[in-house]
């Protein structure tokens, strides 16, 4: 394989450079940046567009997975009825664990623009909005210097390339709370309201922002498309390994020799990904868990190494892809204190709209403390294990507490013996 | 009262915007810029000037996590307490910074410098532990790296 083949099946990161500074729109343009938006503007129809990236097999990389050409169909045909309709960027990025859409952004945020602009011309929307953290300042700065530049060269703005089409993007730094990441409390927060989940239906879609249709996506979903409609749906198909289309952006981090982030093809296995990618656990310690798609994510065991990261896969054997974001658990860490760490974020970050989820993690969250403390009880296991049945889809206004669930009921079953263990000696044998 | 410049700032804010409480964070956050916090006094004026009731304004600022309503130090000390840094052994490197302040977190240290907030995972897990000083992003840290860190904020 020649190397020019070779970068081709990295597109997410191939231009990138070396020195971390960000690709310039010239530079973007040279690596055949904003073809992908002349193609689409010039040759096809927005629902050709939608057609393109739905047979792509492209699915969300904010953590759900679900498929993106369908949930832009689901946007109503532009009637002249709402005096805007609007295109999101979920660049929230804040699932513990997770890096992945900041490294993108940094490296190559003309990309995130690109992909922007034209999953606003398949909506025909004539807004945007990149909802960015309040942590990621460099990529704000280099965002907002991405949307100058496109400005300047006519991708952005009024009639753009004169194809009659117009879309004005605004950068919107949000103020934390983990929650803005789920879609309809991330609408809330643009609108200037407290960040608390919407109940669906109405979909978003249809009623989003200012009761007008909205489409929100993740950054590194966005970010894919522009190599979608610029290459076709059946050169994206074919970098992955799997049914779901695509390079993913898999990230390593804990006690391995070499933490980091990597754009590789869907469907590669943990193994490949902590051993050649990661360089293994560090010496002297052996690999306990595995939280393979961030903190809201069940844990897998050493047996599950030859797992498939692709959404099927992960689930199949027990836990979700999610944001593809691995958080390894060593053999010398405490698996009670790490879950602990887990719901005491969750816990914090509720945003205490429903009773299950206010009431249950704080619970949750001290009960776990008073066993890593050495205050446990025996029937406190037992406590813990009706929290994960009570705090399940259904019981709950949106996915925040399922979501806080699922590393405590796999931990529970997983480590049982270290929780056992924790409250038979009344102290934590980690420490 | 609310100065000149932070009414002119609000006001190109508002341009363009759908209405006065889309940009209610931008507006506190503005003002916080230049107050270092959001007093009662000052939260009164913002919500008078975007016809909005105190209270309206006060169930956002309080909500959300970067709007301060007590008076902080000059640098913000963010230390995340997210799973990677507490797997890296964020515990003990964050003992020594508290001891180092004198503070716990929350607290200002008695010369203003700094205040210390947990915060939640800042994306830096490939460089944990990781602490931010206002925005500057700091990774890989050690006891003597935070002596060093602190040392040029001083």
């Amino acid at each position: 394989m020649s190397t020019q083949e070779r970068s081709r099946k990295k597109p997410l990161t191939r231009a990138m450079r070396s020195d971390g500074e960000p690709l310039g729109i010239k530079e973007y343009e040279m690596s055949g940046g904003y073809e992908g938006l002349g193609k689409a503007l010039r040759d096809m129809s927005p629902h050709d567009v939608i057609e393109e990236v739905t047979a792509s097999n492209l699915r969300g990389r904010g953590g759900a997975g679900f498929p993106t050409g369908m949930k832009w169909s689901a946007v109503p045909p532009d009637d002249g009825s709402a005096p805007h309709r609007y295109v999101i960027s979920n660049s929230d990025e804040m699932e513990p664990g997770a890096f992945k859409d900041r490294i993108l952004m940094e490296g190559n945020p003309h990309q995130l623009v690109e992909g922007l602009i034209i999953a606003g011309y398949a909506t025909q929307s004539d807004r945007g909005y990149i909802f960015l953290r309040w942590a990621y300042g460099r990529s704000a700065q280099r965002l907002k210097r991405a949307i100058e530049e496109a400005y300047g060269a006519g991708y952005l703005g009024h009639n753009i390339l004169n194809s009659g089409y117009s879309l004005d993007i605004y950068l919107h730094i949000s103020a934390g709370r983990y929650i803005c990441g789920e879609e309809t409390a991330l609408l809330n927060s643009i609108e200037g309201k407290r960040a608390i989940p919407r109940g669906r239906p109405p979909f978003p879609q249809v009623c989003g922002l200012w009761g007008r249709p909205a489409v929100v996506n993740n950054a590194e979903t966005l970010s894919n498309v522009p190599h979608i409609i610029r290459n076709g749906a059946d050169w994206y198909r074919a970098l992955s390994l799997s049914a779901d289309g695509g390079t993913k952006m898999y990230a390593v981090s804990g006690k391995v020799k070499n933490p980091g982030a990597w754009e590789l093809p869907m469907g590669i296995t943990m193994r490949e990904l902590l051993y050649d990618h990661a360089g293994g656990i560090k010496e002297g310690l052996k690999l306990k868990g595995i939280i393979p798609g961030g903190a809201s994510t069940d844990f897998l065991l050493e047996e599950h190494l030859d797992t498939a990261m692709d959404y099927d896969s992960v689930q199949k054997a027990g836990s979700r892809l999610g944001t593809g974001t691995m958080i390894i658990l060593d053999d010398k860490t405490c698996p009670v204190g790490m879950v602990h760490n887990l719901e005491r974020f969750f816990s914090r970050e509720s945003c205490g709209w429903c009773t299950p989820c206010r009431e249950g993690l704080p619970w949750v969250e001290k009960m776990l403390r008073a066993i890593e403390n050495g205050q446990g009880h025996h029937e406190d296991i037992e406590i813990l294990e009706e929290h994960t049945r009570l705090l399940r889809p259904g019981n709950t206004f949106c996915v925040h507490a399922p979501g806080a669930m699922e590393p405590l009921q796999s931990a529970l079953k997983f480590f049982r013996a270290d929780f056992e263990q924790h409250i038979e000696e009344g102290r934590c044998p980690y420490k | 009262m609310l100065s000149e410049d932070e009414r002119m700032e609000i006001l190109k804010e508002l341009e363009g915007a759908e209405d006065a409480p889309s940009i209610a964070m931008e507006a506190l956050r503005i003002v916080q810029g230049r107050r270092g916090y959001i007093s009662d006094e000052t939260l009164c004026d913002i919500a008078a000037f975007l016809n909005m009731t105190p209270h309206e304004l006060d169930s956002l600022a309080t909500f959300y996590s970067f709007i301060f309503r007590k008076p902080v130090g000059r640098h913000v000390i963010y230390v995340c307490d997210g799973v990677t840094c507490w797997v890296m052994g964020h515990e003990s490197i964050f003992e020594h910074l508290k001891q180092r302040l004198g503070i716990n977190w929350g607290e200002t240290t008695e010369d203003g410098s700094f205040t210390l907030l947990p915060v939640s995972c800042i994306g830096a897990c490939d460089h944990a532990p990781a602490i931010m000083i206002d925005s500057t992003l700091y990774g890989d840290l050690s006891k003597e790296k935070i002596d060093e860190i602190l040392k040029e904020h001083r």
